[in-house]
């Protein structure tokens, strides 16, 4: 694995919004894969927990912020960093119609965990045609 | 004999000294590009006051069990894993961005710590590490008799 794909990137412009606050932004780095008929996201978030992150599915916008409280460690000094701690941001457009009621997320150790169960597909109609 | 001893010297033109030249030359532009901090997984932030070292990781997906801290003196040792999520028959990966594997890092801290009393907590994908300083390396004040 390449060395440089491992750091965490910061957002540019987070969703093309701007925020209140001046802390910094990163994107998680996720996985996504298709699991029968289910969407599997996982995302690397450490420092988030279920209480500090927002999921918001509006139309096809999946939409994952996470807040992280900055570690201020009081009387101590910087002795070395290589990471600084910050909020994620990430959305994703769906290409598949999802089954909103049944979206389920979780939390562990700072990975989260979201299962996009796809809708069932519109059933074809048949249409007989009656001999006159 | 002539030809190395003559070599040494660097008066020869040398298609291979020319490539070390090209590889040091590519190495220190890719390493302007990147930003000035370590790339290597787990990020890791060490905080340290007079009495006690903070280190701080970031390990997400690491199973706190999988994680190996040992201290020797003044260098801490992390080792640990991630575990892959493999793909099951049937399933297709559509994006794959987090890695996983193996990692061992070594880190110098500022002095030497007691590695008895050393307490870490693992939780959001945080890990920290609370390291003591060594009772003989704390720093003494001295009295200073004056004789009159």
């Amino acid at each position: 694995m390449a060395e440089k794909e491992m750091q965490k990137r910061e957002a540019s412009s987070p969703i093309e919004t701007e925020r209140t606050t001046a802390r910094k932004v990163f994107i998680p780095r996720v996985d996504i894969r298709e699991v029968g008929d289910a969407i599997v996201l996982l995302a690397d978030m450490p420092g988030v927990d279920e209480k500090s992150i927002d999921i918001t599915l509006e139309k096809n916008i999946l939409t994952l912020a996470g807040r992280v409280e900055p570690e201020v460690y009081e009387g101590y000094r910087t002795a070395y960093a290589e990471y600084e701690a910050g909020d994620y941001e990430r959305a994703f457009t769906l290409s598949d119609e999802i089954d909103r009621d049944r979206i389920e997320a979780s939390v562990k150790n700072g990975v989260l965990k979201l299962t996009l169960p796809k809708a069932e597909p519109v059933k074809l109609r048949k249409i007989s045609v009656k001999s006159a | 004999m002539f030809w190395p001893e003559f070599g040494r010297y660097g008066r020869v033109w040398s298609p291979w000294r020319e490539m070390e030249r090209l590889q040091q030359d590519v190495n220190r532009l890719l390493s302007q590009e990147s930003t000035p901090y370590a790339t290597t997984f787990p990020a890791v932030n060490i905080w340290a006051s007079e009495q006690d070292v903070i280190v701080t990781a970031e390990v997400p997906g690491v199973d706190p069990d999988s994680l190996d801290i040992t201290v020797a003196e003044n260098v801490l040792k992390l080792t640990g894993s991630r575990k892959p999520e493999e793909l099951k028959p049937g399933e297709v990966s559509h994006r794959q961005e987090r890695v996983s594997g193996g990692f061992s890092r070594t880190f110098r801290l500022p002095y030497a710590v007691d590695s008895g009393k050393v307490d870490a907590i693992c939780e959001k994908g945080i890990l920290k590490v609370k390291l003591p300083r060594a009772e003989a390396d704390k720093p003494r004040k001295i009295a200073i008799k004056s004789q009159k």
